[in-house]
């Protein structure tokens, strides 16, 4: 821990100048939205904590942590551990993903589906 | 482990550690890697999902609404701006954005004591960092937070401090998804590159880059040249005291790094440099400045000297108006308020109007050059991140024509 007198941890969360664009009809959206994806990343780091105490204790049996800290995937482990980054966002982006999919399908409402199949 | 499906983004913990370069701990470097597999996602698989929206619903409703086409990017971007996919898309950019500014200020300001400590041991009583405590801040570089990050190039969290550059140098990786190289100088690199293949015996014995801010662009300049004598100048004291401890971390002792604001040059006479450079410097000036920066650099210029301004693509007539719209998102949702109508200009004319005969001039394609065996090559297809692309146009000209 540092000495330094600075609450880094307000400090970061310092807002840029300059006023933000809106993205979503309803302002409370954004916040929301900022929590979310946050929260999203936070697995994502939790993930390769969990993922780093498997391979350290495949490898040593037993670990302290610091060597959890020291830590620095190499070689497969790396290529490994990036497939499994982009594939937990993919998964968790699943409904967007879906969205341009369905940019570009002309399905009819399920309810016509269900029409069309009773007298077919 | 099941089969991979593409290209590996490399790890965080791969970026290159120098003495001024903020160490992360495990989760800093994790939320990292998540920033970058996300700036990845957003410019490719989600990416993709923008032009959809474009052609399958935006366009057509534009059609059936003005009975015509748009006329500019301008009138794209209020289009998308209402479709729901883009507006999801840009929530997310922006906010992976905000995300990587958090992360990179908490790590740089909880070890803010000893990064400080660091650089006043290589800064303190070298005659290569001039500051001068009268150049104010030009309202291009203040008028917003450029990227996002907070007190952008200049601010400081407590007086002397280097915490702005050394947020800026701890995240470039993730925002740029790692195509910049492990020291994030990919674009220098290029430039290096690109001469020793085209001018092998050129020399240059004074240069003088411009905007330099933390540096990373100018120290493989410097490294690459060991016998020129290099000025890199900046308005912002607190990039210049993290860049000038960075190169001298990293070698370059042959950069004097001054503080100086680039549209005024008058303190150095008629024709003293043989190189004049800028490294994605100038979409962060304004109308005014980019003019007189080009003339002032003109003037300082020698015969047969270089000046190069690298840069991403300017919008030509035949770049498509979804390109040019789609290029435009830094502008208005990144904080790069003169990045639109920087592109839109032509800068050829720019050039010529500052001294330049136009057989003097050049455009070459650069592409970053990074360590291939630990970062993937920059995409320049459809799935590049537009507008952070690690390839770049080079606006060149020699004055006076090539080095004999």
């Amino acid at each position: 821990m540092t000495e330094t007198t600075l609450d880094w941890m307000a400090l970061a969360n310092r807002k840029p100048k300059g006023k933000r664009p809106s993205y979503f009809a309803d302002p409370q959206n954004e916040e929301l939205y900022s929590i979310l994806l946050s929260l999203v990343g936070e697995v994502s780091v939790m993930r390769q904590r969990l993922d780093t105490v498997e391979r350290l204790l495949e490898a040593k049996g037993s670990i302290s942590r610091a060597d959890i800290e020291a830590y620095v995937p190499a070689g497969d482990a790396a290529a490994e551990r990036s497939d499994m980054i982009r594939e937990y966002i993919l998964r968790v982006m699943r409904g967007p993903m879906q969205a341009i999919q369905a940019m570009t399908e002309s399905a009819p409402p399920i309810d016509t589906v269900v029409d069309e199949l009773i007298n077919s | 482990m099941s089969k991979s499906s593409g290209v590996h983004v490399p790890p965080y913990r791969a970026v290159t550690k120098h003495d001024m370069f903020p160490s992360a701990t495990l989760d800093e470097a994790a939320r990292f890697d998540f920033i970058t597999h996300m700036n990845k996602f957003l410019a490719s698989s989600l990416g993709a999902g923008n032009k959809i929206a474009y052609e399958a619903r935006v366009l057509p409703a534009f059609r059936k609404e003005h009975g015509r086409d748009p006329k500019d990017r301008f009138e794209i971007r209020h289009a998308m701006n209402r479709d729901p996919f883009h507006q999801l898309w840009s929530a997310s950019k922006r906010n992976t954005m905000e995300m990587r500014q958090q992360n990179g200020r908490a790590i740089a300001l909880r070890q803010l004591d000893e990064l400080d400590a660091r650089a006043n041991a290589l800064n303190a009583g070298k005659a290569t960092l001039q500051l001068d405590p009268t150049v104010e801040v030009p309202r291009y570089q203040s008028a917003v937070d450029i990227h996002c990050m907070p007190g952008c190039y200049h601010g400081e969290e407590r007086p002397g401090d280097v915490s702005a550059g050394a947020n800026y140098d701890s995240g470039l990786f993730a925002t740029t998804a790692g195509a910049l190289g492990g020291l994030s100088d990919g674009g220098g690199q290029a430039v290096v590159q690109w001469l020793r293949a085209n001018y092998p015996n050129w020399k240059p014995r004074r240069v003088l880059d411009i905007g330099c801010t933390i540096g990373h662009n100018v120290v493989p300049l410097a490294l690459a040249y060991p016998e020129a004598e290099f000025i890199a100048i900046d308005t912002a004291a607190a990039s210049l005291r993290y860049g000038h401890a960075r190169a001298q971390a990293l070698g370059a002792m042959n950069i004097t790094f001054i503080q100086h604001n680039g549209e005024d040059l008058s303190r150095w006479g008629d024709g003293c440099f043989d190189w004049v450079q800028t490294t994605m410097f100038l979409h962060e000036l304004s109308g005014k400045a980019l003019p007189q920066i080009i003339r002032e650099g003109f003037r300082v210029l020698a015969p047969h000297g270089l000046m190069l301004h690298v840069e991403q693509p300017q919008y030509t007539l035949d770049m498509p108006l979804y390109e040019q719209f789609i290029r435009d998102w830094d502008a208005f949702n990144n904080n790069e308020p003169f990045w639109s109508a920087m592109h839109g200009m032509d800068l050829k004319q720019q050039m010529v109007s500052a001294g330049f005969a136009p057989e003097e001039l050049f455009v070459a394609a650069v592409k970053a050059v990074a360590d291939r065996t630990i970062f993937p090559e920059a995409a320049t297809d459809e799935t590049e991140d537009h507008g952070r692309a690690a390839a770049w146009h080079a606006y060149g000209a020699w004055k006076g024509g090539e080095p004999k």
